[in-house]
């Protein structure tokens, strides 16, 4: 089977031929629904500019189920699959195991991709892409929605399976890398994700069949979400992988300490099934005490979890950049790193929106009375944009540029094109965000086709700054549609038309000629070794790791502040 | 490197840098205190969510409504009827496809219990411009006591996606001094 594998020329480590197909499969997949998907934001921001109000409304609530299911689900777990066949099989040198179970997977996924999106093309299952029951959508709906699930689970099953492999075979010495723990994290999560979406949509199907009479409105939104804010989980912990992994390639960042950045990601196993209590905060009938628990995963501790790797992540780049010479100051390591490199342009933005915007707004709308004032505003996809957007779509889509070439074994077309993109989609993203947690603070509802409510029995006016937000986010989306676009266009264009790569890639700025420990390859070992602990000196990273911590806390009270204006209620 | 196995096959020995720990113990730190926050503000706040709720079928909670227009209705604004119920009292507001059933008359800085369900699909309390949003399900009866303290016109929102009408529902509560 000796011919299964190549060795590349880059890293040195041999690659499996069927996982190397599937990483493309999968990655190639994921883009064709990121653009279908993305195609169908633009239509939603677009109506919900005021002064173009783009879509009749059956065709807006059309489009906006399609966006939510095509980018929030079909795009970033197709993405995931191609993390764990590449965490596991590549890098730990290693064959996959059952590739045709592999390919089993994916092609229920993509059917279930299909289906699903032929039913909401249908018009008879414009139900969201929470479809809360009693709503209810065709049976084929639900079908899709579990083949795509049982097609992803299968793939999480052969990252596990070779694991096993890899033990048994002895490819690697020691422990697992962190960028593969960070992914095992991902995929144990998705595994209590599937099962959840499992016990909710079948009995699901089974109603829209007409099978079962009744299902619970609680019950269902409590479970229902034990699927779907997890699954937000399982991007986080890929994205925080991929955070590490694009700074070891580019940079040859190490952790600080592997035991604590592995310890941040066993605190999101541990913790993080409980956020369905994130969408519960405002229903009836539950208990404060369940609420407060649930809702800050047992005391905030998987979010301590992601403030951890907020300061590992940047740590080990400065770690690795002081290394190579670049100690002026407090932040010449910053200033000096490579820009203009979309892997490490879109990872650094990743990284910065993810904590200062998704993050904080996050753990502020998360926090149970203060959900009052914005519980299915604009506030809450205003939030989630800067989680999965700015995070993981960012995180995913600046890791291609290096898969490209290693994977792809293609020159990336249109560098330039390429070197604008993460700041183009960054800085759409990021109004997208904010002019919509600015317009939910206002009070603008979320899914909704009309804010001006022309043609309802009762009038209201919301403030004219809402209308002025609403348009700023269209003119983001604008900017973020455009950022998507160049994506996609270097991405299918390297795939397709890209000059052949045969020798070793370039993957990073070359170890400064004379700085002790620089060798050819940019992978000088930095830290995380016994000893080094007590020399480390990280100054940029506690500044920037302070400015986030101030802000977090500020903007953390001045929403108490808000919500004691509001009707006093008990 | 975080993509190759760490180089120190004792990685769990190896002594935690001070810069992480004390961002570690900040982190933690600050966790309890917003934990705690939300327990504070139940003694000290004065905007807790009730935890009162029940179970109740659509016939049941119509009939409770419609007691309450025959009891206390005032006027009429086109079908709907205006309701000015005594400060104090239960007061019920019903969602359904695609409006807010009926308008309510309050009185400022008095207290009501306000009964919120849905007839059909799931509806979101949303007013406006005060900016209070809660989840109305059929079948469960929300009780919470309100205290408008402000006089004026508020609008209720719909914010949960209800179908096709959704953008259509909007009701409204006066407050009057």
């Amino acid at each position: 089977m000796a011919e299964a594998f190549r060795t590349c020329p880059t890293t040195g480590l041999k690659v499996h031929l069927p996982a190397e197909n599937l990483i493309k499969a999968n990655a190639v997949a994921a883009v064709v629904f990121l653009a279908i998907g993305g195609f169908f934001g633009l239509l939603v921001a677009l109506t919900r500019w005021p002064a173009v109000h783009l879509l009749p409304a059956d065709w807006f609530y059309l489009a906006l189920t399609a966006h939510g299911l095509d980018v929030l689900l079909v795009w970033i777990i197709f993405f995931e699959m191609a993390v764990l066949y590449f965490a596991s099989a590549v890098l730990l040198n290693c064959r996959l195991a059952t590739p045709r179970v592999a390919w089993a997977g994916f092609v229920l996924m993509l059917a279930g991709a299909i289906i699903v999106n032929v039913a909401v093309l249908q018009g008879q299952s414009t139900v969201m892409f929470t479809s809360y029951v009693p709503m209810k959508a065709a049976p084929h709906f639900y079908l899709g929605m579990l083949l795509f699930a049982v097609g992803a689970l299968l793939g999480c099953f052969v990252f596990f399976g070779t694991l096993v492999v890899a033990r048994e075979e002895r490819t690697y010495r020691g422990s697992i890398p962190l960028v593969t723990f960070g992914a095992l994290t991902a995929a144990i999560i998705a595994v209590f994700t599937i099962a959840s979406g499992a016990i909710i949509l079948i009995p699901t199907f089974l109603w829209s069949l007409g099978i079962i009479q009744h299902i619970d409105t609680m019950v269902y939104k409590t479970v229902w979400w034990a699927m779907g804010h997890s699954s937000q989980q399982i991007n986080v912990a890929a994205h925080v992988a991929v955070w590490y992994a694009i700074a070891a390639m580019v940079l040859g960042a190490k952790p600080i300490s592997e035991k604590v950045s592995r310890l941040a990601f066993l605190f999101y196993i541990l913790f993080l099934q409980l956020a369905s209590a994130h969408h519960m905060l405002v229903e009836p009938g539950v208990s404060s005490e369940w609420k407060i628990f649930n809702t800050s995963y047992a005391m905030y501790l998987a979010v301590l979890g992601s403030m951890i790797h907020g300061m590992t992540v940047p740590g080990s780049i400065e770690a690795a950049q002081r290394r190579r010479g670049l100690t002026n100051g407090i932040f010449e390591w910053l200033r000096k790193a490579p820009w203009g490199n979309p892997a490490f342009s879109g990872m650094f933005m990743s990284l910065v929106m993810f904590g200062f915007i998704g993050g904080i707004s996050g753990v502020v709308m998360g926090t149970e009375q203060i959900n009052l004032i914005m519980h299915n505003t604009l506030y809450v996809p205003g939030h989630f944009h800067g989680t999965v957007v700015a995070g993981t779509t960012l995180a995913f889509m600046a890791i291609t540029y290096l898969v490209i070439p290693l994977i792809f074994r293609r020159e990336l077309v249109m560098p330039r094109v390429a070197k604008w993109q993460p700041y183009v989609f960054g800085l759409g993203v990021a109004g997208i965000s904010l002019f919509m947690m600015g317009a939910g603070t206002l009070g603008v509802a979320r899914r909704h086709w009309d804010i001006t409510f022309a043609g309802a029995m009762l009038p209201y006016d919301y403030p004219g700054a809402a209308f002025l937000m609403m348009g700023l986010n269209g003119l983001s989306a604008v900017l973020a549609t455009i950022g998507g676009i160049m994506y996609v266009v270097v991405v299918v264009g390297s795939v397709f038309f890209g000059r052949r790569v045969e020798g070793p890639v370039e993957l990073g700025p070359p170890a400064p000629r004379g700085v002790a420990g620089g060798s050819d390859l940019p992978a000088a070992e930095v830290v995380g070794q016994y000893g080094s602990a007590g020399t480390l000196k990280i100054p940029g990273t506690v500044a920037l790791v302070g400015v986030f911590f101030v802000c977090f806390v500020l903007y953390y009270f001045v929403n108490w502040k808000y919500l004691s204006e509001i009707w006093p209620l008990r | 490197m975080a993509i190759t196995p760490p180089s120190n096959l004792l990685w769990w020995r190896e002594p935690v840098a001070r810069t992480e720990l004390v961002w570690i113990i900040i982190a933690f730190a600050w966790g309890l205190v917003m934990f705690f926050m939300m327990i504070y503000w139940h003694g000290a706040g004065e905007q807790n969510l009730s935890n009162e709720a029940y179970r109740i079928s659509a016939e049941r909670f119509t009939e409770k409504t419609n007691e309450m227009i025959e009891s206390h209705e005032v006027r009429k604004e086109g079908n709907f009827p205006v309701v000015r119920p005594p400060p104090g009292s239960d007061v019920y507001l019903i969602a359904r496809l695609w409006h807010w059933w009926p308008i309510l008359e309050l009185e400022k800085g008095q207290s009501y219990r306000l009964h919120l369900s849905s007839l059909d699909w799931q509806h979101g309390f949303s007013l406006q411009p005060t900016n209070i949003n809660v989840q109305v399900h059929p079948g469960y009866e929300l009780v919470m006591t309100v205290e408008p303290d402000r006089a004026g016109e508020y609008a209720v929102v719909c914010n949960e996606f209800c179908g096709i009408g959704h953008h259509l529902m909007v009701g409204k509560i006066y407050v009057t001094e």
